[in-house]
């Protein structure tokens, strides 16, 4: 092959196939870029495919209103947003958001939560709507919940959906909006050139007015290439998943959930063990103890599926959204709840990349704020 | 369709039942075999299209021999020996969680 065939000329170049990167891919197709997607492979570390599906709001952004104000945003545009992926490719992505519980295993626990989604409320000027649940009143809407559950947290702007039909949507969507995907491409270095970048993977180069860093775990490397910093960290998680049963389970919990085809998804952990995505005997009987105490029905139900998956965490679990002040048109996205935040991301966020104003919220979301200070 | 291969087994034989007509089987076969033998096909149906199934591995492995044995959902029904009197029944779809079996 010539080095011209090698080459791919793009305006956009988002790197990173996952939630991340697609839903950001997918908003600037939309938005009439023409744009080249570059997916890693299948030994990469995929937290699009691992994790649990939810669409969360509750106890995100403790300590920072700006994120609680981001996710409540961004759940408030799921349901348009998966309307318009299921009129685009026919994919429903099984959203769900008719509330969401937190169970309670001890007053303790039940004191301590609320005491945050509290504190949440005060910040966000009482704009928050959650409710406690004793164990009477959670019976009440799961009947199914065991007797040792001291009670829940329930926010109603809580939801979940099939996070793989997710990505299956917005990569269809993106395709079939123009854009171009590049599989099993691993950005080893990037270049600064006059009028933008050159990203090269392999034996390929492409070259790009704009780049999107959005490789979850990987902006860490990639970041530094661009003048852009991104200290994200794995965080192990490992989940359970049984064979399909009747559906019992309408809303969403934080450790246990139904989805739309009957399977219930049990979670989790959270392990800092560094690249390492297998799963453990204990933590998995850890997982699975919690979730017969919530729910005692699931003795007799058979687990057909185990799995571990790395988040990528930012030191303070926040995102890491910035525009690369040194090579202008470098950008870094990057967050832990992808799931939550992708209407946003294909929205709002996008808007922001392509010159419009910066979202309110974003300014909270600078990687400035971990570095060091002097004493 | 499937037959015991002709002459030399002396195994006692068990009976059980299928949806509670009355199947001949040997004393350790499978439950999945024996099934086969007496043209109970399908076994199951898919919980989400519904489609019918079949035993395809007699191994263990492809989980398409589902069925309800003795009250019992979900059980492959080539990894259990037949027993006298046995109950077994189709597994229709995806099985009951509440007030499930044990």
């Amino acid at each position: 092959m010539t080095q011209s065939a090698n080459t791919v000329e793009t305006d956009w170049l988002v790197v990173g196939g996952g939630v991340v990167g697609t839903s950001l891919a997918y908003g600037l197709v939309r938005a009439g870029e023409r744009v080249c997607l570059l997916d890693e492979g299948d030994d990469a570390f995929r937290a699009a495919r691992g994790n649990f599906g939810l669409v969360w709001v509750q106890s995100k952004g403790a300590g920072s209103p700006a994120y609680a104000r981001w996710t409540v945003d961004a759940a408030a545009a799921w349901p348009a947003f998966a309307a318009e992926l299921a009129e685009r490719t026919g994919v429903d992505v099984e959203l769900s958001q008719i509330g969401g519980l937190v169970m309670c295993l001890d007053d303790a626990e039940l004191t301590e939560r609320t005491n945050v989604l509290a504190s949440i409320r005060a910040d966000l000027g009482g704009d928050y709507p959650f409710e406690v649940l004793d164990h009477r009143a959670l019976r009440e809407l799961v009947p199914q919940v065991g007797p040792c559950v001291a009670g829940a947290l329930y926010g109603p702007l809580d939801g979940h959906l099939n996070p793989l039909r997710l990505l299956r949507a917005l990569v269809q969507a993106f395709q079939a909006g123009g854009g171009t995907l590049c599989a099993g491409e691993r950005v080893a270095g990037i270049e600064r050139l006059a009028d933008g970048f050159l990203a090269t993977a392999g034996a390929k180069v492409f070259r790009s007015r704009h780049i999107v860093l959005a490789a979850g775990l990987g902006n860490r490397a990639l970041a530094p290439m661009v003048g852009l910093q991104a200290p994200v960290q794995p965080n192990r998680g490992q989940v359970l998943v049984t064979e399909r049963v009747q559906p019992f389970l309408r809303h969403p919990s934080l450790y246990v959930r139904q989805t739309g085809e009957g399977v219930v998804q049990i979670g989790d952990s959270k392990e800092d063990v560094g690249f390492d995505d297998n799963t453990t005997l204990s933590e998995l009987s850890r997982i699975a103890a919690r979730a017969l105490k919530c729910f005692p029905l699931l003795e007799g139900i058979n687990i057909v599926r185990t799995w571990g998956a790395l988040r990528v965490m930012s030191p303070d679990g926040l995102p890491i959204y910035q525009a690369s002040a040194s090579c202008p048109g470098a950008f870094v996205v990057t967050c832990h709840s992808g799931i939550t935040l992708a209407a946003l991301h294909a929205g709002a966020l996008v808007h922001w990349l392509r010159g419009g104003p910066e979202p309110g919220p974003l300014k909270a979301f600078k990687a400035e704020r971990f570095d060091v200070q002097a004493h | 369709m499937f037959k015991h291969i002709e002459g030399g087994d002396t195994r006692a034989r068990v009976r059980l039942q299928f949806d509670g007509r009355p199947i001949e089987a040997r004393a350790g076969d499978s439950v999945a075999l024996a099934l086969l033998q007496g043209g109970c096909i399908p076994f199951r149906t898919t919980p989400v299209s519904g489609a019918p199934r079949a035993p395809l591995c007699l191994m263990g492995v492809c989980f398409e021999c589902l069925l309800e044995v003795d009250g019992r959902a979900n059980v492959q029904g080539c990894m259990v020996e037949v027993r006298d009197g046995m109950q077994v029944r189709r597994q229709e779809g995806a099985r009951d969680a509440i007030g499930g079996e044990r």
